[in-house]
């Protein structure tokens, strides 16, 4: 039985990684179980200097979701590659570093930084707010997004996977403009632009008034434009949103994803990453699949 | 490799005051490793409910493997966890946190409302002698099984149990004094003590509350500001969950 894929010439054991952000580096989840039987490892976006992010709170839960807004929180590359990539090169697992900035600079500066270390991958987060570019967040222009694309590959070692903002009317435009810029694979979704108003208080339930709808809940919505842009473009995709069981990411594979990733499904149980990598694999022996690859973009 | 997730069955249930509830779960492994201060990650029924409900451990009983929360109905989750009864089961991890440094000085123990429950755990293992200073709204709790351990002074904003007013009204109108100061409760409470420590050069810990995701450090969600540079996230906010929620009162902001 083969589970093995392959991102950009990347060889990941199973298509299972974790989303940015809600898997800290991994340590805290290496408690619960050796992250090492993970495909990958992504870790929380890393910018070049330290970021205090937004002020609290930052989640709500919502009914089968939750929203965040954490303002990308992190403690600069320095302190990354000295505390954070020294725990993964330790794990038998690939190891994707997402990377955020204020502006293109910014994004060159990590990628650069990254270059001489063992991240595998560099997933490059293009739904920040407050980036230099006339305000638009370079994942919701498609020439900003074109631009950023080229300047991080002109500058980076490793494969790079840009990851697209679902806040956009055309996902399939804002896939192919990344794949004919140069991007090696493509993940999505990011969060869906979401507010919460706490009608007791009579005031935002998240400090920073709208926030990332994540979870469950965007599953389908993720389905869909995993779907729309696998079909966009040749080049891998890593599908997330709302996966939480083995069935879930079995159903962003079939629709055209290479990968997937467990993201606020590890809040509601730190295995559950863990559960997606061994329920493909019962899947793939109660259905005799020799090989996972006969299952991307089956429908 | 050392959390886990337990389905752990529920022993008691009980109904202690308006909207509060005594919950005894049987859980050996945490029970045995639980200190003061921690809390419990609890993952209600409802799938539709993603997050864990944080809960403080008010007691922890090693030999028989049980711990005792005490929580208010807050919201739908605390509720669905006031509709269970002895031997449903629930699931749960921890502990979860920091704790209180036990030191061997005189001490004021501190608890407002539903930051009472953890200070019984505390009273029960701190050795040194203790005043424990409790703050109700206008109904009381748990007040009876501190007893045992150290003088008790009450407060509340109703007038009708101790002294009528806030916990530090208290502390002044009864001349409670100690070289350290444990506390749990609402925000503006610990804001209070904060400043009296600070005019008082006390020691104190606080507990702090914030919304959380993971529970255990990953996600950045429950973070408190802090006056120097936090070593973990190099910069001024530290995680409430795994550095915290108990905090030398001098070294955050509120
Ligand atoms: C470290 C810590 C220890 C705590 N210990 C206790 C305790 O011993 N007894 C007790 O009664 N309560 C305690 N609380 C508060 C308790 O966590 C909340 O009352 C509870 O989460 C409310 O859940 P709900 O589903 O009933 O409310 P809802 O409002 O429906 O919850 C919605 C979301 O908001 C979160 N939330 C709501 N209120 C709070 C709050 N005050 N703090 C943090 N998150 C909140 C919930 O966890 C959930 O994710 C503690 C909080 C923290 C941070
Ligand atoms: C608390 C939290 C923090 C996140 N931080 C980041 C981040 O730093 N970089 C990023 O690209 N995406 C971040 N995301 C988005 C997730 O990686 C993912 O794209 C999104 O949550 C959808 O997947 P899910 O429904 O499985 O969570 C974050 C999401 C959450 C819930
Ligand atoms: S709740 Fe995730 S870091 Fe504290």
């Amino acid at each position: 039985m083969k589970t093995e894929v392959s991102i950009a010439g990347v060889t990941l054991k199973n298509p299972v990684t974790v989303a940015s952000g809600t898997f800290g580096s991994g340590m805290e989840y290496d408690e619960f179980f050796d992250v090492s039987k993970l495909g990958a490892v992504t870790t929380k976006g890393v910018a070049n200097v330290p970021w205090p992010g937004n002020p609290t709170p930052r989640i709500a839960e919502t009914q089968g979701g939750m929203m965040n807004a954490i303002g990308l929180q992190n403690p600069g590359i320095d302190t990354f590659i000295e505390r954070d990539l020294a725990f993964l090169s330790k794990k038998d697992t690939r190891i994707i570093v997402n990377v955020c900035g204020r502006s293109i600079e910014d994004y060159v500066e990590v990628v650069e930084r990254l270059a001489d270390t063992n991240a595998d991958l560099l997933e490059i987060n293009v739904s920040c707010p407050n980036v230099k570019e006339g305000g638009i967040a370079f994942g919701t222009d498609p020439a900003a997004l074109a631009k950023i694309t080229k300047e991080v590959k002109a500058h980076a070692k490793q494969p790079v996977i840009m990851k697209l903002s679902p806040n956009v009317t055309d996902i399939a435009l804002m896939a192919k403009t990344a794949e004919d810029a140069g991007a090696d694979a493509i993940s999505l979704i990011n969060t869906i632009t979401g507010m919460k108003i706490d009608v007791e208080r009579r005031r935002f339930a998240i400090a920073n008034k709208t926030a990332g709808v994540s979870g469950p809940a965007i599953h389908p919505i993720a389905v869909r434009m995993v779907y729309q842009a696998a079909h966009a473009v040749s080049v891998p995709v890593i599908g997330m949103g709302g996966v939480a069981t083995a069935s879930d990411a079995l159903e962003m594979m079939m629709a055209g994803a290479t990968a997937v990733a467990v993201g606020t499904a590890n809040f509601a149980d730190p295995t559950a990453s863990l559960k997606v990598v061994e329920g493909i694999e019962d899947y793939m022996r109660r259905h005799e699949i020799e090989d996972i690859g006969e299952l991307i973009g089956c429908v | 490799m050392s959390k886990t997730v337990i389905e752990a069955k529920i022993l008691s249930q009980d109904c202690i005051a308006t909207d509060i509830y005594s919950m005894v779960i049987e859980a050996p492994s945490i029970a045995c490793e639980a200190r003061p201060g921690q809390f419990l990650s609890l993952y209600t029924s409802d799938s539709g409910k993603l997050l864990p409900r944080p809960i403080s451990i008010c007691d922890a009983d090693a030999e028989a493997g049980s711990i005792r929360m005490v929580y208010r109905i807050a919201g739908e989750g605390t509720r669905l966890f006031s509709a269970l009864t002895a031997g449903d089961t629930i699931r749960v991890a921890g502990p979860m946190g920091n704790g209180y440094t036990l030191l061997d000085k005189s001490a004021i123990l501190i608890g407002g409302g539903i930051g009472i429950p953890p200070m019984l755990f505390l009273a029960k293992k701190l050795e040194a002698k203790k005043t424990i200073v409790l703050g109700f709204r206008d109904e009381e709790f748990l007040s009876d099984e501190f007893a045992p351990y150290g003088e008790i002074v009450k407060a509340s904003d109703a007038g009708n149990i101790g002294f009528k007013g806030t916990v530090m009204d208290a502390i002044r109108e009864a001349g409670v004094t100690g070289e350290v100061i444990y506390a749990c409760g609402p925000t503006p409470m610990l804001k209070a003590i904060q400043t009296y420590a600070a005019e008082q050069g006390l020691l104190a810990y606080i507990s702090l509350e914030e919304r959380m995701a993971c529970g255990i450090g990953a996600c950045l969600a429950c973070v408190c500001k802090t006056k120097e540079i936090d070593d973990h996230s190099k910069v001024n906010n530290t995680r409430i969950c795994a550095d915290g929620p108990v905090f030398n009162a001098g070294k955050v902001v509120l």
